[in-house]
C-alpha cells in the first residue's frame, strides 16, 4: 500500500464553508440567538453637520407603549468615558453626542423598546431643539484661518502635522533635470457589506462585565477602546464574533463605538439590548475611507529615471479620530515609495478634521490614496518627457536580485522579482495587441486609451506603524511594534482534530485554508479537519494583532496553525514512536497514519496515538502532558518598532502587483467601459489558487466601483447625499468586468507558508489604472474619481449647444446641485398689494392657505411656529416649522427665514418676496434658496427637485383664492423638495 | 427603518379594494408589487393609515386585447407581460423597453399599473404609455373613467388620479403596420433609474420622441419630415424646452445633452425599423 499523502496546500480545494452558506444553515449575526427580555435599540441620528444640542425632550418618547428606556448623550456620558484615541488631543468622542452634533449621521439619542418598530416610533416623538453652525466640509478649507471649528478645544482642525525626510530629497530636486508636479483629490468612499453591524449586549450586575456578541471584525487592539469606554477590565469585556458574516472589509471594526452605546445602554436599563444597523444608518453613519489631497512631486532625470519623491498628503478623517486612526496615512509609510527604487523622499503628513462620518478601517487602508498619487504622477512624467509609460515604469521599479530591499522610509521588500512580473504580464495579456487595438480604434476617431499600474500590495500591519505619528522621544518611551497571532489545534479522545483560530473570517475561506495546513501536517484529509472559527475572549487566545484586516491571514494566522500543528504532531510523533519503537524524526504522517519512513508496513493510525493521550496519559513519556491541545504563536521578528530615522518595516510581506487595461469612451454618453483588463499578481506562494483568484475578483470589483461610480457625496451644508444603494452606486456583476489574472510565485522569505497577502492590492491599483487609461484616451493632464459619465461628458462634450433663439435658458439659480435647491418664480392675485401684505402677516389666513396645517401660533411679532402635515405625490410627513419675516417694506418686500424639522430630516431656507401693483391686482414675486438634509436628503435626492413645484403652486392657489381669486400664473423655475411646501406656504417660497 | 403602524386589508375583490379607498381616501395606500411602496413606508416617506392589498385579486390580473389596445389590469406583474406571447408584434416599443425595466427579480415583483400610478420620472413603462398616447383606466367605487397618458401625469410623482380611484388598468395603443419603435436608455448601472430615457416611434415622416428623467414627468414631441440639422434644432430646442434638474448624479446639462445626442440616435433607430 502506498503511503504517499497528497499535500492540500497550494490546491484548489473546494471551500468548506460553502456547504452552510449555500443551504442557509449559515448564522450570521442577526441569527444569534439573544437572551430572553432583549430590548431593541433604535437611533435617532442628527440631521446636522455641526450644531449644538439646545435641549432634547424625550419624555413623550418614553411613555410610548412598549419603550423601556429612552437615552441621550448625557446619560451615556454618565457611566462611559471618551474613546481613546492614538492623539493627545481634546477630541472626545462618547457613544452618543454630547453638547453639539458634528456630522449628518451622528447618533444622538437612542430608544430601547419591545421591538424595534416601536423603537422607532419612539423616535418620532423625541424633539430635539439644535442651533446650527457653520460647518467645515472641505478638507482644504477647514485648514485655513477663520474656519468653523470642529472641536474648539483643539483650536484646529489640523490635528497632527509630521514632516519625515529619507536620503536627500533637497539635492535629488535640486539635481534633477526636471520635477513633475500633480495634485490628486482622492474621494470618499466605502466597501459596503451586505450585512451592517449587529451589538447584542447584556451587562451582568452581578459580575460587573458586558457579554457582547458582534459582527466585529477586529483589530482586537479596539477592544481595549470599548472595555475603557466602558470602564471595565478586558476580563469584563466578553467578546463573541460568529463564524459567518455578510462581508467586512475592514468597516466592521467601525462598529464598536455601538458596542460601547449597547453596553452603556444595557448598564443602565438592566436587561440585554441588541441593535442591527439598517442601511441609511451604515451609508451615513458607519465609516468611509478618508478623502485625501495630495501634492506629489518628483525629481527626474531625462531619461524617466525617479530620483525623489515629494509628498504633501492632507487626509480627512471625518468629525472624530476613531481607532485605528489615522491608520491609512501610516500603514503605508513604509512603503511610500510603492515599487520603484527611489531612495530620496519628502513626506508631509497632516491629518484634518471636518464636518463628515468619521473615517475607518475600509479595504486598501490608505492603498488607493496614495497610489493614486504615484501612479497618476508616473503616467504624468511619461507624457511630459515623451516617454512611453510602461517603459517609465519598468525603468524604475525595484531590481531584480535586491532582496529584501529597505526602502526608504524602512519597509523591507520581503522578495520578488518585478520586471520579470512586467514581462509575464505583457506577454500573457498580450499588451503588444492591446496597443493595437488603441491604435485602430484612435484611427476611426474612437475615444480608447491604455492605462498601467504597479504596486507593492503590503500585509500583515506592523502594530507599530501608528507609533511614526508621535515624535521619536515620546515613542522611545513606550516602544511599540510585532503582531502576535494565535491558533489551537485540538485532538480529541476519538482522534478527531479541531482548529480553532484568531482569524475573525469575514467570507475569505480562512476554514478551508485552516484545512488543508493542519492536513497536511497531520497526514489526513481537509475533510478530517474541523475548523471553529466562532471568537471568544473568554476562552479563545487573542492579542492586540487579532482580527480581520491588513490582509493578515496568509502570514499570520496561517502561519499559527501550521505552529500548532506541527506541535500536535510532534507530540503525535513522541507518543508513535514508543508504540511504533522508531524514533520520532524517522516517522511519517500520511493518509491517517503515523508510521517508519524506511518501513512504511510498520504504522499506527493517528486517531489511536491521539486516543491514547486521553485514554491512557499514565503511559505518556514522563515529561508529557496529557491530552492533545496545542497552542500555536506567532509574531514575525521583522516587525520592529520605528527606528531613530523613523523608519518603518509598516508590514511583514510585500506582494507585487501590475495592471494595464484598454478602456474606451462613449463619445455620446461620457460612458467608460473597460474593454480589457490584465491583473498580475506576485503573492509569493498561494495556499489555495482559487481563494487567491476570489480575493482578486474582489478587490477588483470594489476597484471598479471607485473608479465609475462609488463616492460619499456631501452638500456644502455638510449635509449626506447618498443614502441608498439607488445614490451610492455599487457595481453589480453587469458593470465588472472579468479581468484576466496572471499569477507568478515568489516565496516571501519572511513567513513560513512563504505566502504573502493577496486580498486589497487591487483596491490600490486598479482605480488609478483606469484613470490613467481615461486620461490617455482624452488626453487631459487628471481627473478625478469617480469617472460618472456624466463627469466624463463635461471633460468630452465641449460648450453646450446654445438655446435657440427667442428661448431663455433656466436661470443660473437652478443649476444648483445635491441637497441646495434655490428657484425663483412669479405669481398673480387679484387683490392689491396692501390686502396681500395683510394677508402675508396674518396668521389665520396664512393658516387657511397652508395646505395640511394644523397650527399655526405667533411666537412672536413676525415669527410663527407652526405644525404641517406635508407632501408631494405619495410621500408626506409631519413637521414643525419656524417661520420669521424681517427686512419688512411693506407692502413692497419682505424676507423669510424659515425652518422646518420632522422624523424625514430638515430643511432651512431664506428667501426674499416681492408684492408689485398690476392690473388691479398684485404681482408677486419671489426667490429662494433652501438646504435640505437628513433623511430626505440622504434617500429623497431623486425626488427633491419638482416635487415642490406642486407645493409652491399649490400654496399661491389656495393664497388667490382666499384673496378673492384670480389667475395663478406661477412661473417657477426650480422649487425642490416637499417641505419647500411648508416654506413655500409660509413665505419663503415667495 | 420601518413603518409606522398601519392597518392592512388583503382584498379579495376589485370592489373590495374600491370601497377601502372610499373609506379611507388619502390615508390608504394600494399595494400592488410593493417595489416603491414598501421602501418609502419603510422610510418613513409615506405614513398611512391604511394598506390595501390588490396583488392577490385574480380579476385584476390580465392581459388582453381590447379595441385596439392591449388592456393591463392592476395586479398583472410586469413580468408577465414581458413573457406575454404578443408583445414582440404587437407593443415592439414595451418590449425593446423591457430590458431598461429594473432588474429579472423586480420585473418578476413590480406591476405595470403599480409603475404608471408611482409616476417616477425616470421609469420606463410611462414613458411608453405617452409616446403610445396610451390611457390610464381609472375606478373609484362611483365608477370609472380614462385619463390619457399626457394628462394622467402632472408631475414628479404625481397624477391626475383621485384619492378614491386606483389605477385598474393601463392601455397601451398596439403597434401600428409599417411604424417603427425604439428605445434607449442611460443609467449609470444596468437596471438603475435612468438619467435620461428615451422613446420613439416613427411611421412614414412622422416621429414621436418621448423622454423621461429630464422634465418632472415624461415629455413627447412629434415632428414631420425632420432631418439632419433642422432634427438637430428640434432636438436641441426640445432638451432646453425640457430644462432638466440638478441631482447627486447628473447635472442638468448633461441630461440635455443626452437629449440631443441619444435622441438622434433613437428616431434614426425608429426610422429604420418602419417595415
Amino acid at each position: 500500500m502506498s503511503q504517499t499523502q497528497e499535500k492540500y496546500v497550494g490546491q484548489s480545494i473546494d471551500r468548506v464553508e460553502d456547504a452552510a452558506l449555500l443551504t442557509g444553515s449559515a448564522m450570521f449575526s442577526d441569527h444569534l440567538p439573544t437572551r430572553s427580555g432583549t430590548l431593541h435599540a433604535a437611533i435617532l441620528r442628527s440631521p446636522h453637520a455641526h450644531a449644538e444640542i439646545a435641549a432634547i425632550d424625550v419624555s413623550r418618547a418614553r411613555a410610548m407603549p412598549g419603550v423601556a428606556a429612552v437615552l441621550t448623550g448625557e446619560d451615556v456620558k454618565d457611566i462611559s468615558d471618551p474613546f481613546l484615541i492614538v492623539l493627545r488631543q481634546p477630541i472626545l468622542q462618547w457613544a452618543l453626542a454630547v453638547g453639539k452634533v458634528r456630522y449628518v449621521g451622528e447618533p444622538v439619542v437612542v430608544a430601547l423598546a419591545t421591538d424595534r418598530y416601536r423603537a422607532e416610533d419612539a423616535l418620532s416623538a423625541v424633539e430635539i431643539a439644535y442651533r446650527t453652525l457653520e460647518p467645515a466640509v472641505d478638507p482644504e478649507a477647514a485648514t485655513e484661518e477663520g474656519a468653523p471649528l470642529v472641536h474648539e478645544a483643539v483650536g484646529s482642525n489640523i490635528v497632527s502635522v509630521r514632516d519625515f525626510a529619507y536620503g536627500d530629497p533637497d539635492a535629488a530636486f535640486a539635481e534633477a533635470d526636471r520635477v513633475v508636479k500633480l495634485k490628486i483629490s482622492y474621494p470618499r468612499n466605502s466597501h459596503t457589506p451586505l450585512e451592517g453591524f449587529v451589538a447584542s449586549v447584556a451587562y451582568d450586575a452581578a459580575t460587573e462585565s458586558y457579554d457582547v456578541q458582534s459582527n466585529f471584525q477586529g483589530p482586537y487592539s479596539t477592544h481595549t477602546v470599548i472595555s475603557k469606554a466602558l470602564r471595565v477590565s478586558s476580563s469584563r469585556l466578553r467578546m463573541r464574533t460568529p463564524a459567518f458574516s455578510g462581508g467586512g472589509f475592514g468597516v466592521k471594526v467601525q462598529v464598536f463605538p455601538y458596542i460601547v452605546l449597547m453596553g452603556a445602554a444595557s448598564k443602565i436599563v438592566g436587561r440585554p439590548v441588541k441593535w442591527v444597523e439598517d442601511r441609511l444608518e451604515h451609508l451615513s453613519g458607519a465609516a468611509a475611507a478618508p478623502n485625501r489631497v495630495i501634492s506629489i512631486e518628483a525629481a527626474v532625470k531625462n531619461d524617466g529615471t525617479i530620483t525623489g519623491f515629494r509628498f504633501d498628503q492632507l487626509d480627512d478623517y471625518g468629525a472624530f479620530l476613531r481607532a485605528p486612526m489615522p491608520g491609512p496615512l501610516y500603514r503605508m509609510h513604509g512603503i511610500l515609495t510603492g515599487a520603484y527604487d527611489v531612495k530620496n523622499l519628502a513626506v508631509t503628513n497632516r491629518l484634518v478634521l471636518t464636518n463628515k462620518c468619521p473615517s475607518g478601517m475600509i479595504r486598501g487602508f490608505g492603498g488607493p490614496q496614495m497610489y493614486y498619487a504615484i501612479e497618476r504622477l508616473v503616467q504624468r512624467i511619461a507624457v511630459e518627457l515623451e516617454l512611453d509609460h510602461y517603459e517609465v515604469i519598468r525603468k524604475n521599479l525595484v531590481p531584480a536580485g535586491v532582496f529584501p530591499y529597505r526602502a526608504a522610509a524602512g519597509a523591507l521588500l520581503d522578495s520578488g522579482d518585478y520586471p520579470a512580473a512586467l514581462e509575464k504580464a505583457e506577454k500573457e495579456g498580450k499588451l503588444a495587441e492591446l496597443r493595437k487595438r488603441r491604435d485602430e480604434a484612435r484611427a476611426e476617431g474612437r475615444l480608447y486609451g491604455i492605462g498601467f499600474a504597479a504596486i507593492v500590495e503590503p500585509a500583515q500591519s506592523n502594530m507599530g506603524y501608528l507609533s511614526n505619528i508621535l515624535p521619536l522621544e515620546e515613542r522611545r518611551k513606550n516602544p511599540k511594534g510585532g503582531a502576535v497571532s494565535n491558533a489551537t489545534v485540538n485532538i480529541d479522545p476519538l482522534g478527531t482534530v479541531n482548529v480553532t483560530a484568531d482569524s475573525i473570517p469575514q467570507g475569505q475561506g480562512h476554514m478551508t485554508v485552516l484545512s488543508q495546513i493542519v492536513a497536511d501536517n497531520l497526514g489526513l484529509k481537509p475533510g478530517d479537519i474541523h475548523v471553529n472559527l466562532e471568537h471568544d475572549t473568554a476562552k479563545d487566545a487573542w492579542s492586540i494583532a487579532t482580527g480581520n484586516y491588513s490582509s493578515r491571514f496568509t502570514s499570520s494566522t496561517a502561519v499559527a496553525a501550521d505552529r500548532a500543528a506541527k506541535k500536535a504532531r510532534a507530540k503525535l510523533a513522541r507518543i508513535a514512536s514508543q508504540t511504533l519503537n522508531v524514533p520520532a524524526d524517522r516517522l511519517e504522517f500520511g493518509n491517517g497514519k503515523i508510521y517508519a519512513a524506511d518501513n512504511p508496513d510498520n504504522a499506527v493510525n493517528l486517531y489511536r496515538v491521539a486516543g491514547s493521550a486521553h485514554w491512557t496519559p499514565g503511559n505518556l513519556p514522563d515529561d508529557m502532558e496529557p491530552g492533545i491541545r496545542e497552542i500555536g504563536s506567532w509574531s514575525p521578528p521583522e516587525l520592529e518598532p520605528p527606528n531613530d530615522k523613523d523608519q518603518i518595516n509598516s508590514s511583514l510581506t510585500y506582494g507585487f502587483v501590475f495592471d494595464f487595461c484598454g478602456v474606451e469612451i462613449d463619445r455620446d454618453t461620457g460612458a467608460v467601459k473597460i474593454d480589457k483588463y490584465v491583473t498580475m499578481h506576485d503573492s509569493g506562494t498561494l495556499l489555495n489558487p482559487r481563494l487567491a483568484e476570489g480575493q482578486v475578483h474582489g478587490a477588483f470589483a470594489w476597484a471598479v466601483g471607485c473608479a465609475l461610480h462609488e463616492e460619499f457625496a456631501y452638500g456644502e451644508d455638510g449635509s449626506f447625499l447618498n443614502g441608498t444603494f439607488a445614490d451610492y452606486l455599487v457595481p453589480t456583476a453587469w458593470e465588472v468586468p472579468e479581468p484576466q489574472i496572471v499569477h507568478m510565485e515568489t516565496p516571501s522569505l519572511v513567513t513560513p507558508l512563504g505566502a504573502k497577502g493577496v486580498g486589497e492590492g487591487n483596491c490600490m491599483s486598479t482605480p488609478v489604472c483606469i484613470a490613467n487609461a481615461v486620461c490617455d484616451a482624452l488626453g487631459i493632464e487628471n481627473v478625478t474619481l469617480p469617472l460618472s459619465p456624466n463627469k466624463v461628458s463635461a471633460l468630452i462634450h465641449g460648450e453646450e449647444r446654445p438655446p435657440p433663439d427667442g428661448a431663455e435658458a433656466p436661470s443660473a439659480a437652478r443649476e444648483v446641485a445635491g441637497n441646495v435647491i434655490a428657484g425663483a418664480g412669479e405669481a398673480f392675485v387679484k387683490s392689491p398689494p396692501g390686502e396681500v401684505w395683510a394677508a402675508l402677516l396674518d396668521p389665520e389666513k396664512l393658516a387657511s392657505v397652508i395646505p395640511g396645517c394644523h397650527a399655526l401660533e405667533r411666537v412672536d411679532e413676525n415669527d410663527y411656529r407652526a405644525e404641517v402635515s406635508i407632501g408631494a405625490g405619495p410621500v408626506k410627513g409631519r413637521f414643525k416649522a419656524n417661520v420669521r419675516l424681517s427686512d419688512l417694506d411693506p407692502p413692497n418686500a419682505a424676507t423669510l427665514t424659515g425652518a422646518l424639522t420632522g422624523m424625514l430630516g430638515l430643511s432651512e431656507g431664506s428667501g426674499r418676496v416681492t408684492l408689485a401693483p398690476k392690473d388691479g391686482g398684485t404681482a408677486l414675486s419671489y426667490d429662494y434658496r433652501i438646504e435640505v438634509s437628513g433623511t430626505v436628503a440622504a434617500v429623497g435626492g431623486r425626488m427633491l427637485e419638482g416635487a415642490a413645484r406642486a407645493l409652491v403652486r399649490q400654496f399661491f392657489e389656495r393664497f388667490a383664492t382666499v384673496l378673492g381669486g384670480g389667475e395663478v400664473a406661477v412661473a417657477d423655475e426650480a422649487a425642490p423638495s416637499w417641505w419647500t411646501r411648508l416654506l413655500a406656504a409660509l413665505g419663503i417660497g415667495r | 427603518m420601518k413603518p409606522s403602524p398601519f392597518d392592512y386589508i388583503r382584498a379579495a375583490s376589485a370592489e373590495e379594494a374600491l370601497d377601502g379607498l372610499a373609506a379611507h381616501g388619502e390615508d390608504a395606500r394600494i399595494l400592488a408589487g410593493g417595489l416603491s411602496l414598501v421602501p418609502m413606508l419603510n422610510f418613513r416617506l409615506v405614513e398611512p393609515a391604511m394598506v390595501i392589498d390588490i396583488s392577490g385579486i385574480g380579476a385584476l390580473d390580465y392581459i388582453r386585447l381590447d379595441n385596439g389596445a392591449v388592456e393591463i389590469g392592476a395586479a398583472t406583474r410586469q413580468s408577465a407581460l414581458e413573457r406575454w406571447d404578443g408583445i414582440a408584434d404587437r407593443l415592439p416599443l414595451v418590449h425593446a423597453a423591457f430590458p431598461h425595466i429594473g432588474h429579472y427579480q423586480t420585473r418578476s415583483r413590480g406591476t405595470v399599473c403599480g409603475s404608471v400610478a408611482h409616476s417616477d420620472p425616470s421609469s420606463e413603462l410611462p414613458l411608453c404609455l405617452a409616446v403610445l398616447g396610451g390611457e390610464a383606466v381609472l375606478r373609484s367605487a362611483a365608477g370609472e373613467r380614462r385619463v390619457a397618458a399626457s394628462d394622467f401625469q402632472t408631475g414628479m410623482l404625481t397624477t391626475a388620479k383621485r384619492d378614491d380611484e386606483m389605477v385598474a388598468a393601463v392601455r397601451f395603443p398596439v403597434a401600428e403596420p409599417g411604424s417603427g419603435y425604439a428605445f434607449a436608455e442611460m443609467a449609470q448601472r444596468r437596471g438603475d433609474f435612468a438619467i435620461v430615457a428615451l422613446a420613439a416611434s416613427a411611421s412614414g415622416e412622422r416621429v414621436r420622441l418621448g423622454v423621461g428623467g429630464v422634465a418632472d414627468h415624461p415629455t413627447v414631441r412629434q415632428w414631420d419630415g425632420l432631418a439632419g440639422g433642422a432634427l438637430d434644432d428640434a432636438l436641441n430646442a426640445f432638451a432646453w424646452e425640457l430644462g432638466g434638474y440638478d441631482d447627486v448624479h447628473a447635472t442638468a446639462r448633461y441630461r440635455r445633452e443626452l437629449v440631443r445626442r441619444l435622441g438622434r440616435k433613437v428616431i434614426e433607430e425608429a426610422r429604420s425599423c418602419r417595415s
